[in-house]
């Protein structure tokens, strides 16, 4: 009998429950949405949509408490060391609850446009979300293994749910073997990290490297291999050049709410699971891996850019631009590559996460003006689906003329004010080079925002534009877009909020 | 008065959003109207001001009126802030003043364009732009400006965007800038490393503590980015061809307003140009002295009449570099002002001759045109006078100032200054007397050379050129009466009547100069007579020798008598120049571009849509990153 009591208090960790709210809510909200939806006559109109912008503002809601408990109570890690629940995570929460409900307000009117109306696709966003969260808080690389593959699955799902476009079935499929193919590696890595530091817990593994600085070869090696690897799964899933094949393919198929989604949650997740991996975990090796990173962060920077001037397809331009802020990205990580030691306080982490914050809004707004101009069966976004736009529909062309000029990183928007942090701090920690590389990219990259600009603002209608079906903004689709873009912009005026806030 | 230094950029930026509401209810004249009251309320709103900066004592003008905190930055933040001193407000009364004379020409000019209103959107949208470059007070505030001014000068030059030639040159346009923005962007960035501030006081303060390597790179990225926006070698090629857009925008942006802004800029940093190390302001004055020399050859084999006018200001913005260059920033900003003054009224009175010709631009098809748009010939012959430095006319006092300063740096740049003034003198004769003297040729002239038709015109056989309605011949005459006596703001005789010097000394400091200036200034004097005579004898010799009727029948004879003139190898070279201009250098810039379309089409290739191959370029990928980490790292 003794013995029973014994292994009952053996049994399991402590869970901080109430620190686990936003994800219960999110696995709660689908589980609801799932079953219900199934037992129940169709909803009516939006109110899928609406019921999942609730459950998404309710973590988002949860995560800011969870903040506040921060301020009070500092950071800390739950169910016995697997998680953290600290600000850059919560931050990071916050992103993906933002990206949920932008998603959700774009999917309603695009469903039914397109005739594939369903819960479906929105249990996927909450579940996706719930795997982004989690792979954003893990302190254990196992852990962060199951959040990018609840996370991925979904995305995979959800590219390929346009039942009625062979496009979006393909990038599925391309999306899946990929990014199979990407995991493995990262799974490789997590492996032979494990061989070298006995343990995939992020916080052993810094303290092991730091307490045994002198590794004997073979070990060595193996950790070396393993920081590759692990790498080369995290650079493919922020589409970092050369690991972005995928991405201009899979945002182009892919139904275009899915598209926003994959570009802000994805990438909000990926990111910050690099953080934690380089910074928490490896810092040991920050010497080895930040060369490699300034080298990816270079090739991303130039490689998005450049690529996207000669692409006609708007979506497939957004996806080499998207490219190309990861770029950026990279040059905040490489920055804080530069003082790892410090974990995630290093210079760089906070206009990393900050920056995501802002893309995650402005390409939510982005993707919902591509929503309305793609029109039935989702084709009509080549840059001349965009001809005539300003004269059609003034207000959504300005509305995307302001995103565009922030995606571009034109003062006075929140992209400048997330672009001017990064290469702030590569300034800070005397990186001129890639600083210098970044600015140059700016310049080349501004090409391509002007040449959707031009079209709908300057280009002549042709013969046949008036023929097409009009662009139709539904009700949620304009609360999107005006959310993103007066966030754009009052982030543009009053920038110093947010940069306070950042963790 | 000092506080509302905001309303200044505010007024035109408030009609930018109205014409944007209601633009197409207020339709054309009234949207016309309701922009030129938004500058010309800003013009208002500036002279409260210059007044009351006036009324204090020279320390005491520099007033930053701060609208909000912006950027933080660590401790201290980058506001969204206003500057107004001197050189500021001068720059602020020149663009208003003028600008809201160009408003009211082009109300006249645009009149019946299908775009009416959206022209007036433009135009107070890079009113209120150009506003925020010259109030900034500081870097950022400058360059959100900066770009602005860039975007609209964009959007303006492909105004007409049917044409092919006016889509290309915006496009030209936009990518040369980027150069430019590209060196105002590291030049902030190393402003930011180097003071920790972008303000113009903080930077400026700071000046005398910075490296001399610091601050000669700085003032050299300033100075590219000067170069981009203000049409210098090997940046200018632009400009030209910016010319494709209506004539007031080439009037107010790329002739008196936008183009100096790389000039306000190195003066608004001058005190990191004085501690650069000293080839820094050499480069500045040879690139200008250059630019000045190459673009007054390029104008004299130039017959279409905006294109002449086109590559004079890049000549001329080569002169106000050349005293940027010389520590003359005081003559920089005179150059500048007179010049806008001369400048825009040649551009308008440029205009008023298309506008009357009915959108004729080949010189070769005017002539005597003075008795049938009096105002108009009167009015650009003025603007000749200033411009080829002819005393007491504005032009001769400004230029004889840069002249000075460049006899003081280097003798050399005083002789390429000086032949260049011989040049502009030659080049604005020959163009007076073929617009405005001669035989009338707009009737005939294309049956001799129908391969003139490239300028797209077609024939006018029964076409009567008329003078313009009074909303185009007021600015005319306004700004006529400024050429005449502009050169007031800064004359020589003795201390107290150098009133910009004595007015702009606390933000650019004085350049002295013991070398006598009678003589130079005479040598100058000379030197443009000699240009206008012999100009005047080459063409006035085709009016007065009519039995020569091959060569009047022939409107290329113009161009055989500057050969005459020239001699032919000069006519060569200067064809030579002109070529090179349009094939070479143009082949350079077309060619990167193209070099970067190519190289991505390349780079395309890969994105073969195909998995299997974008699973072989991740594996090799992979490949690449363990040789770094296991073998570079790891093993060696």
């Amino acid at each position: 009998m003794g013995a029973l009591l014994a292994a009952d208090t053996l049994h399991g960790p402590k869970v901080d429950w109430f620190a686990l709210t936003p994800l219960i809510i999110l696995l709660g909200g689908a589980m609801v949405l799932l079953l219900v939806a199934a037992l129940t006559p169709a909803w009516p109109k939006r109110a899928y949509a609406l019921f999942t912008v609730a459950v998404g503002s309710a973590a988002a809601v949860m995560s800011f408490i969870l903040w506040d408990r921060i301020n009070h109570q500092g950071a800390k890690t739950l169910v016995g060391d697997a998680m953290w629940l600290d600000k850059p995570g919560v931050w990071i929460a916050i992103t993906v609850c933002i990206g949920v409900v932008m998603a959700a307000l774009l999917t309603d009117d695009y469903l039914r446009r397109e005739g594939i109306d369903g819960p479906e696709l929105y249990v996927l966003y909450l579940l996706a979300a719930l795997g982004a969260i989690v792979m954003a808080s893990a302190n254990d690389l196992i852990v962060l293994f199951l959040g990018l593959e609840i996370l991925s699955l979904a995305l995979y799902v959800m590219a390929a749910s346009h039942r009625k476009r062979a496009d979006s079935q393909e990038s599925g499929l391309k999306y899946f073997i990929l990014g199979g193919f990407s995991s493995a590696f990262l799974l490789y890595g997590i492996a032979l990290i494990y061989g070298s530091s006995g343990s995939t817990n992020l916080g052993k593994i810094e303290s092991y490297f730091r307490l045994n600085p002198i590794l004997d070869h073979s070990k060595e090696t193996l950790a070396l291999a393993g920081v590759a690897l692990l790498i080369v799964g995290l650079a493919f899933k922020v589409a970092a050049v050369p690991f972005h094949f995928w991405s201009p393919d899979v945002y182009e198929g892919a139904p275009t709410p899915v598209t926003a989604f994959m570009a802000s949650v994805g990438k909000a997740a990926a990111f910050a699971a690099m953080l934690r991996v380089l910074l928490q975990g490896l810092p040991h090796w920050a010497q080895d891996y930040r060369p490699a990173i300034w080298t990816i962060a270079v090739l991303t920077l130039v490689g998005g850019s450049v690529m996207a001037v000669v692409q006609t397809n708007v979506k497939r331009m957004l996806a080499f631009s998207s490219i190309s802020h990861a770029g950026y990205l990279l040059v905040g990580v490489e920055a804080a590559a530069h003082n790892a030691g410090n974990g995630l306080s290093s210079t760089g982490v906070s206009s990393v996460l900050m920056y995501l914050l802002v893309y995650t809004v402005l390409v939510g707004g982005t993707f919902a003006v591509v929503t309305a101009v793609g029109r039935t069966g989702d084709g009509a976004t080549d840059l001349a689906g965009f001809r005539g736009l300003g004269r059609s529909k003034p207000a959504l062309a300005l509305g995307m003329t302001v995103l565009l000029l922030a995606q571009a990183g034109v003062p006075l928007t929140s992209g400048f004010v997330a672009k001017f942090g990064v290469i702030g701090d590569a300034v800070r920690v005397h990186s001129y080079a890639i600083a210098i590389i970044a600015m140059v990219s700016a310049v080349i990259a501004a090409f391509l925002y002007l040449r959707i600009m031009i079209s709908m603002w300057i280009a002549e209608p042709e013969a046949g534009d008036d023929a097409r079906e009009a662009v139709r903004v539904p009700a949620l689709l304009c609360v999107a877009i005006t959310l993103s873009v007066g966030f754009t912009l009052a982030i543009g005026f009053f920038p110093d909020w947010l940069i306070h806030a950042a963790p | 008065m000092l506080d509302v230094v905001w309303l200044i950029p505010a007024l035109p930026l408030a009609g930018f959003l109205c014409i944007l509401l209601f633009g197409r209810k207020l339709g054309d004249p009234k949207a016309g109207y309701f922009a030129t009251a938004m500058v010309a309320g800003s013009f208002v709103v500036t002279l409260g001001v210059f007044f009351d900066l006036l009324s204090k004592t020279a320390e005491e003008r520099h007033h930053v009126k701060t609208l909000f905190q912006w950027v933080p930055l660590g401790s201290a933040h980058i506001d969204l802030a206003f500057l107004a001193d001197p050189l500021s407000i001068t720059m602020c009364l020149f663009v208003t003043g003028i600008g809201s004379l160009i408003h009211l020409y082009a109300i006249g000019y645009m009149h019946g364009d299908p775009r009416f209103s959206k022209f007036f959107l433009y135009l107070n949208l890079f009113a209120f732009s150009m506003l925020m470059l010259v109030l900034g007070s500081n870097m950022l505030v400058t360059f959100l400006g900066w770009e602005g001014v860039g975007t609209c000068s964009y959007f303006l030059i492909s105004f007409w965007h049917e044409k092919d030639s006016a889509a290309t040159a915006g496009k030209k346009a936009f990518v040369t800038n980027r150069v430019g923005d590209w060196g105002f962007m590291m030049a902030m960035f190393f402003a930011f490393w180097a003071v920790g501030s972008l303000d113009y006081s903080a930077i400026n303060g700071a000046a005398a503590s910075l490296s001399v390597t610091t601050a000669t790179a700085i003032a050299l990225f300033a100075f590219i980015g000067a170069c981009g926006k203000s049409a210098q070698l090997p940046l200018y090629l632009w400009l030209p061809d910016a010319m494709e857009g209506p004539t007031p925008v080439s009037a107010l942006i790329h002739a008196a307003t936008m183009v100096t802004a790389g000039v306000y800029l190195m003066c608004r940093i001058s005190p990191i140009l004085n501690v650069a190390s000293s080839y820094a302001p050499t480069i500045i004055a040879i690139v200008g002295a250059a630019t000045a020399l190459y673009a007054a050859c390029v104008a004299v084999a130039q017959n279409d009449i905006k294109k002449v006018l086109a590559y004079s200001t890049v000549s001329q913005l080569g002169y106000m570099f050349l005293a940027v260059g010389s520590g003359a920033y005081t003559a920089a900003i005179f150059h500048m002002v007179t010049h806008a003054f001369f400048k825009a009224l040649l551009f308008l009175g440029a205009g008023s001759v298309i506008h009357g010709m009915h959108h004729e631009q080949d010189m070769r098809r005017m002539g005597a045109l003075r008795k049938l748009m009096p105002i108009t010939a009167a009015t650009f012959i003025i603007g000749w006078l200033a411009i080829a430095g002819v005393p007491p006319f504005a032009g001769f006092w400004s230029k004889d100032d840069i002249l000075l300063a460049a006899y003081d740096k280097n003798i050399v740049l005083w002789v390429v200054g000086l032949v260049t003034a011989l040049l502009t003198a030659f080049y604005m004769t020959r163009q007076v007397i073929m617009v405005f003297y001669g035989e009338a040729r707009w009737h005939d002239a294309h049956e001799e050379h129908g391969a003139a038709g490239d300028l797209g015109v077609s024939a006018h056989g029964d076409l009567e050129p008329h003078e313009s309605p009074w909303m185009m011949v007021t600015p005319l005459v306004v700004l006529a009466g400024l050429s005449i006596v502009g050169g007031g703001l800064n004359l020589p005789f003795k201390e107290s009547t150098e009133r910009l010097a004595l007015w702009l000394e606390p933000v650019v400091g004085v350049h002295t100069s013991t070398t006598a200036k009678l003589p130079l200034a005479l040598v100058a004097i000379a030197v443009g007579l000699v240009g206008i005579a012999g100009a005047y004898a080459v063409y006035y010799f085709k009016k007065v020798k009519p039995v020569e009727p091959k060569i009047l029948a022939d409107a290329w004879g113009y161009d055989r008598a500057v050969s005459a003139f020239m001699g032919g190898p000069g006519r060569k070279a200067f064809d030579g120049v002109a070529w090179a201009d349009a094939h070479l250098i143009d082949g350079a810039v077309n060619g990167s571009g193209e070099l970067v379309r190519g190289a991505a089409g390349q780079v395309r290739k890969l994105q073969t849509g195909n998995v299997r191959n974008y699973a072989a370029a991740i594996g090799a990928s992979v490949v690449l990153l363990l040789v770094w980490f296991v073998v570079i790292r790891g093993l060696l």
